[in-house]
């Protein structure tokens, strides 16, 4: 057993059999992202892509990662397991990759965006940070 | 009853951030074949729709379906699902019992007659309802009762969907699903022996947020149960070019080919096994090397055999088949005895003929 760049756990020897079958459907997914991507400049509008919703195998990840690429942001969340959030090197396409405590893939996305909603920081978990580093400050007060 | 902890306190609760969250809930989507875009939908009606009351019934079922939907990606995530519900009655799962539980579940009913949700596992026993009581209360009189005040109804399983094993040839108990008794509540069947926890969960998550999902002419709905397994299959590539394993050991079982001829029932089941797959996503049975068993499907315990491939005749079929050549064989002795007989009479009634007798006036 290993893990894959995404760190996922994986079996190396069925990977390597299975990297040879393809089901033909990554050149359209790739012409999908060109389109969301001309639309995002044109309109504004921002389009998520899940990986899981259409029949994906190993030999098609081969042309996308070969594709797309690796970029200049790669961001792990810690959260209920791990997330990639990554940007390829096509800028405004990201690759967001969600694992589960096991290290398993519970889903996948391609998102199309200047920035992928989940790295921004949410006013509930804001109003959270406030209270905590307020109670932080307050023992350090006491402290001193 | 103690007020339940809302959705977004039970959160704070297990350290678990908003952004944890909306992971959860894109996953969520992603798995009920909704637009990821609806994540933020997800999550706003999981955290604020009113927590229904959720009634669990187990019948004639083995516990495989409770045991499933605990069995999950990460229980923290279950957990939410049920403490987005109230979980009013179950079996396995509550503390209380006897007296006390039966009180829990008539209290349960009164309170939020006409608007809770009834989930069903097992199968009833309609040919003598006492082979499955609980209090002393047949599971159809249970049934009947508890439907009355529901919203809706989830057959989990296939047992509660369709009969199951119970209902396989001869059928005993005279076991039937959920729908062959209640005909006036609207019903979600979500079949699998047992289903995936993801799909069981998903479809309560669906109900919380959406409503009742869209169903196919089996009561499933799509979302899970709109492809079969063939058409997601991984194996489908060597379907295609012909190349099939005969064998659980032999080159092709080795080198991963399709499992058509071993019995694979995937061209005709529909479920979700092949892209969501079991144990947190690790593999489905094709994948381990076994054929799908078609167990979302009614009466799969009856098509013909795990190990005998679709394209050999399965079921009544077969049985009428093998009554005709059994017919067919004896009408054939029947017949020889017959043609034997009237061949010895002729032989015996023979006159020789010769040609001075064929001129004579007749």
């Amino acid at each position: 057993m290993s893990q894959d760049k995404q760190g996922a756990v994986k079996n190396t020897a069925m990977d390597d059999l299975m990297s040879f079958v393809a089901t033909g459907n990554a050149l359209p997914l790739l012409h999908e992202i060109r389109h969301a991507l001309a639309n995002l400049l044109e309109n504004n509008n921002t389009a998520i892509i899940d990986l899981g919703a259409i029949p994906f195998a190993p030999g098609d990840e081969r042309v996308l990662d070969s594709v797309l690429g690796e970029g200049e942001i790669h961001a792990v969340l810690k959260t209920l397991g791990e997330s990639h959030v990554r940007e390829t090197s096509i800028s405004g396409v990201w690759r967001v990759d969600h694992l589960d405590d096991s290290g398993q893939y519970q889903s996948r996305f391609i998102e199309i965006t200047y920035l992928p909603e989940i790295l921004k920081t949410h006013f509930e978990d804001a109003t959270i940070g406030l209270e905590t580093l307020t109670k932080r400050l307050k023992e350090e007060d006491e402290k001193q | 009853m103690a007020k339940k902890p809302m959705l977004s306190d039970l959160m704070k609760e297990h350290g678990i951030s908003r952004r944890g969250f909306m992971k959860y809930c894109a996953g969520l989507a992603s798995v009920m074949a909704l637009s990821p875009s609806m994540a933020p939908q997800i999550a706003h009606a999981l955290e604020n729709a009113p927590r229904p009351s959720v009634i669990w019934l187990s019948f004639q079922e083995c516990t495989g379906c409770t045991e499933s939907i605990t069995r999950s990606h990460a229980p923290t995530l279950e957990d939410l699902i049920f403490n987005a519900v109230s979980l009013d009655y179950h079996h396995t799962l509550q503390a209380a019992s006897g007296h006390a539980a039966e009180a829990a579940r008539e209290a349960a009913m009164k309170a939020n007659y006409g608007k809770y949700v009834l989930v069903v596992d097992g199968s009833i026993p309609l040919d003598e309802p006492g082979y499955s009581c609980i209090a002393g209360i047949s599971n159809l009189e249970m049934l009947k009762q508890t439907a009355a005040g529901a919203a809706a109804i989830v057959s989990v399983g296939t047992c509660a969907a369709f009969g199951g094993i119970p209902h396989a040839d001869p059928n005993p108990t005279g076991a039937v699903g959920v729908s062959h008794i209640i005909k006036d509540k609207p019903i979600i069947n979500v079949p699998g022996c047992p289903p995936i926890p993801v799909v069981m969960t998903g479809v309560l998550a669906h109900l919380l947020t959406f409503g009742i999902p869209d169903l196919d002419e089996l009561g499933r709905p799509k979302a899970f149960f709109g492809e079969s397994i063939h058409d997601r299959c991984y194996r489908r590539p060597f379907y295609d070019k012909g190349l099939f394993a005969e064998g659980f050991d032999d080159e092709g079982a080795r080198k991963g080919w399709c499992l058509y001829k071993l019995g694979c029932k995937g061209p005709t089941t529909k479920s979700v096994c092949a892209t969501t797959k079991w144990n947190n996503g690790t593999s489905f049975p094709i994948e381990a090397g076994h054929p799908c068993l078609g167990c979302t499907e009614p009466d799969f315990w009856d098509n013909g055999g795990f190990y005998k491939p679709l394209s050999v005749p399965a079921g009544d079929y077969r049985k009428i088949g093998l009554a005709a050549v059994g017919a067919g064989v004896a009408i054939g002795a029947v017949s020889a005895l017959v043609s034997r007989a009237s061949k010895k009479k002729a032989a015996k009634a023979h006159e020789a003929v010769d040609a001075h007798d064929l001129e004579k006036p007749s």
